[in-house]
């Protein structure tokens, strides 16, 4: 820690011009000259691609031949390429952290690209701001801290389960953390998966088996996150296992009760009086209030709704010997130590009722896709007998709305595309030709967007099956009182004409959004989402699994709707860069701690309080009351040296004389 | 008051994880907003000590903007709680020396908000040029 100035400061500026991108709108070569007449500058130089290997190699040569103390990059900006210039400077013998970007590419080039005067003028300012705090700033050496080698995934749907599987086949202990009381998410709602009509179930049982066998994988089904603390290597999580009501034999035997727990008989919900709709069967089918979702569960072990059991007490009769039900059961606490986190969270349907001109749950037969699926699916509610809830009839003309609620500016909908509702519409069109002879579905779209591998190709199979197609948005749908019929109106864009079709059922491809609990969740890990609710990668291109909170990464339709096979690879994706940290064993943090100058430091202890994370402390030094900072503890905010009212607190790269001289920079021309 | 060829100096403090990536944001959707905007980024606004923002309009700002993460969104939780206190007691201070409240600005915007980082920057831009220069600059000449 120096707090003196750096009097000798021998600054090297390095204008970059992105090739047009930057070049194209400032005039790099009066950037350069200017830079030349800054005080502390002893070289400027310019480059097509500064973050090229000869743009990195002038910035090393440039240390060695000039001996400077630091180095100024004109470019991008910070979040992209300060870690390549601080190796850069690094490589040149210098400290990294004696690097200092200014951004005039992403806050300037391309946010004033018919001003190049003032864009000019701009970066100029830029670098005299960025040369005032390279000037000053000073050696530091990033904090290594050690990995605890486990991870967790949180949400067990396909995504989840997948990223979970690659880690605990990596050698990683996970825990994978399930709101519901069963793994399995949104897939194991579905019949047949497009484009290979491979049954849903089939394809993810063994998957679901395999997460529960798995040595290395800790299943917490019923469990939510609670709170989360630490960083990178350590995370301490804190889990809420709701009260299940009913034991695992594992358990079970924790208690002393041998070979008892529970075995999935069933006993108990046949005995069990309480009648609920079932949220897996999207209330079209009942269960009790001690229930498992359907046959595949897993782990496949009841659990009681408490909010509906009587307490009759008639389970645990049925129960008997096994003593699994424990009607006493009370929510419990665990807190587990992880090193990195993967959020799998996935989606909800969007309440397709706001869309009011759809008509859903006003008219009977309008339907959504999910309701779709189950009703096809030979383990559903009808055994896979498509029907109309208005009378049991069979459907024979069906229409399929597409963009349902996706793709609408409107207050009530969401301007981004679903993405999965075009193919899996395309698979219903197909399920139907095949099951109910002489029934035609007419498919409502905006354009089909059957963008993946044998995609395009599945759409021609489904022309040819005998689909029809009708571009135009839906409008509105009425329904026929008597016969519960439904008239599609639209406009055929195609003919230029308007549509009013009576069809016997109706479905709507509905827009999907952030499950529930997204936001609560995202909060507690530091994640940021985007304007949708859509969790926000660390960059949409380049670090597409990562988030700007180190150590925890995305995986699946939690990032933005995805389906399955796009799920399973970014599970991958995530699982594989949430290892690399485990295997490394230790990760650098960036060294912006707090530090306290003892001599200006009056003891009064204000700043304790102001640090979220519980850092700071008074301690006796030399017969004197000073702070201390617990750099374990630190993670860089500067929230108590922007209070400190003696100045007494030093923000690592972050200082006050910097940051004030950045400013007197701007405003005093340098001069002071 | 102002001659003809004064721009108005803004100083914008912001916080990296939500306002800077806003303003990057904005630059990759190519948004176009006033140029007379300079930015110094910190790592949350919960760094900002009031003595920077003094300094500023000392040295002869016309306007200063702190801009962080939203109220819940902080990267470390609450810094922006703790800075949006301060900036609420320093308006006070402003007045009692003869500026106008309106020259200090915070603002929140997330780093999916590029649109509204433009808007922002319209925004300070259009109410500085409004109030033309600082009063303490004007002194200081
Ligand atoms: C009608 C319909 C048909 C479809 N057909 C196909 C198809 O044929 N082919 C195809 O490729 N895709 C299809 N899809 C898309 C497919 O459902 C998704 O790609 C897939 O489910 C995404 O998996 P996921 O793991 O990201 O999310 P999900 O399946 O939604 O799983 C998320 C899991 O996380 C849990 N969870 C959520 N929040 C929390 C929390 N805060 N804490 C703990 N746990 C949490 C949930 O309970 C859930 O188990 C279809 C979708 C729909 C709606
Ligand atoms: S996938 Fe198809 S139906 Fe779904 S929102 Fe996108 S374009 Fe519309
Ligand atoms: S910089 Fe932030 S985290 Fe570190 S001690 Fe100060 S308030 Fe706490
Ligand atoms: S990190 Fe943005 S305000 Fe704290």
């Amino acid at each position: 820690m120096a707090e003196v100035k750096n009097k000798e400061a021998r600054i090297g500026v390095f204008v970059c011009h992105c090739g047009t991108n930057i070049a194209g709108t400032i005039d790099i070569e009066a950037v350069k000259e200017y830079a030349k007449t800054i005080p502390n500058v002893v070289v400027a130089d310019n480059y097509a691609y500064m973050c090229s290997t000869p743009g990195q190699n002038k910035i090393a040569d440039a240390i060695k031949e000039h001996n400077l103390t630091g180095v100024v990059v004109a470019a991008c900006t910070p979040r992209l390429h300060e870690p390549t210039f601080r190796n850069a400077t690094a490589a040149g013998g210098l400290n990294p952290f004696r690097f200092e970007m200014a951004n005039i590419r992403d806050q300037n080039s391309w946010v004033h690209m018919h001003q190049p005067v003032e864009a000019t003028e701009k970066a100029k300012d830029a670098v005299r701001i960025a040369v005032a705090k390279a000037s000053l700033l000073e050696d530091l050496v990033p904090k290594s801290v050690p990995v605890e080698k486990t991870a967790m995934v949180v949400g067990g749907g396909v995504g989840g389960m997948q990223a979970a599987l690659d880690l605990a086949d990596a050698g990683i202990k996970t825990y994978l953390v399930e709101k519901s009381p069963t793994i399995g998410g949104r897939m194991s709602q579905l019949d047949k998966t497009f484009p290979t009509l491979d049954c849903s179930q089939c394809i993810l049982t063994p998957k679901m088996v395999d997460v529960y066998r798995n040595e290395n994988i800790e299943l917490l089904t019923y469990t939510e996150v609670e709170a989360v603390e630490g960083y990178i290597g350590n995370f301490d999580v804190t889990l809420r296992k709701k009260a299940r009501g009913v034991l695992t034999p594992k358990e079970a035997e924790a208690r002393g009760i041998v070979g008892g727990g529970c075995t999935g008989c069933g006993d108990c919900a046949n005995v069990c009086p309480v009648i609920k709709p079932n949220p897996f069967e999207l209330g079209m089918a009942p269960r009790k209030a001690i229930y498992i979702y359907h046959p595949q569960v897993s782990p496949l072990i009841y659990t009681v709704d408490f909010d509906a059991c009587v307490k009759c007490g008639l389970c645990v009769e049925a129960c008997g010997e096994k003593k699994a039900v424990d009607l006493e059961a009370k929510d419990e606490f665990i807190t587990v130590k992880v090193g990195t986190a993967i959020l799998a969270l996935g989606y909800d349907i969007f309440p397709i009722e706001k869309k009011f001109e759809f008509g859903y749950k006003n008219f009977d037969n309008v339907i959504t896709s999910l309701e779709f699926e189950r009703l096809i699916c030979a383990s559903g509610p009808t055994g896979g007998h498509l029907v109309r809830p208005s009378d049991g009839e069979t459907p024979k003309r069906i229409a399929f709305v597409l963009c349902a609620g996706s793709r609408d500016n409107t207050d009530t909908g969401k301007p981004y595309c679903s993405r999965f509702c075009c193919m899996y519409s395309l698979k219903h069109a197909h399920q139907i030709i095949e099951k109910i002879p002489g029934a035609v579905p007419y498919i409502f779209y905006m354009d089909i967007r059957s963008f993946g591998k044998m995609y395009e190709e599945f759409y021609y199979r489904i022309q040819n099956e005998g689909a029809k197609f009708i571009r135009g948005r839906v409008a509105n749908i009425t329904e026929d009182p008597v016969t519960k019929n439904l008239h599609v109106n639209a406009e055929d864009t195609l003919l230029g004409r308007p549509v009013d079709l009576e069809v016997d059922m109706v479905v709507l491809a509905a827009a999907i959004q952030p499950s529930a609990e997204t936001e609560k969740t995202r909060r507690l890990f530091g994640v940021s989402c985007s304007q949708d609710g859509w969790l926000l990668e660390a960059h949409p291109k380049l670090n597409p699994c990562g988030t700007t909170t180190a150590g925890v990464y995305l995986a699946g339709a939690c990032q933005g709707p995805k389906d399955i096979p796009d799920t399973v690879a970014q599970a991958e994706g995530a699982a594989s860069a949430a290892s690399i940290p485990i295997h490394k064993g230790e990760v650098e943090l960036e060294p912006y701690f707090a530090q306290c100058i003892e001599e200006k430091c009056a003891g009064c202890g204000m700043c304790v309080y102001q640090c979220p994370y519980q850092a700071l402390s008074l301690v006796e030094k030399n017969g004197r009351t000073v702070m201390q900072v617990t750099e374990a503890k630190c993670k860089g905010c500067g929230t108590c040296g922007g209070f400190c009212p003696g100045g007494a607190i030093w923000m690592q790269h972050f200082a006050s004389p910097q940051i004030i001289a950045q400013i007197d920079a701007f405003l005093l021309g340098g001069e002071q | 008051m102002a001659d003809e060829n004064w721009k108005p100096k803004i100083i914008a403090i912001i916080c990296n994880w939500c306002s800077y990536a806003g303003a990057d944001l904005a630059g990759g959707a190519r948004i176009q907003y006033p140029p007379d905007i300079r930015a110094v980024r910190v790592m949350c606004t919960g760094r900002v000590d009031p003595l920077f923002i003094l300094k500023a309009f000392q040295d002869g700002a016309d306007g200063v903007l702190v801009s962080g993460c939203h109220f819940g969104d902080c990267h470390y939780l609450e810094g922006n709680y703790k800075a949006a206190k301060r900036m609420f007691l320093l308006k006070s201070v402003l007045k009692n020396i003869g500026l106008d409240d309106k020259r200090l600005r915070m603002t929140f915007v997330s780093a999916s908000e590029g649109a509204k980082w433009g808007m922002v920057m319209e925004d300070v831009v259009k109410t500085i040029n409004e109030l033309g220069p600082s009063p303490l600059n004007e002194l200081a000449r």
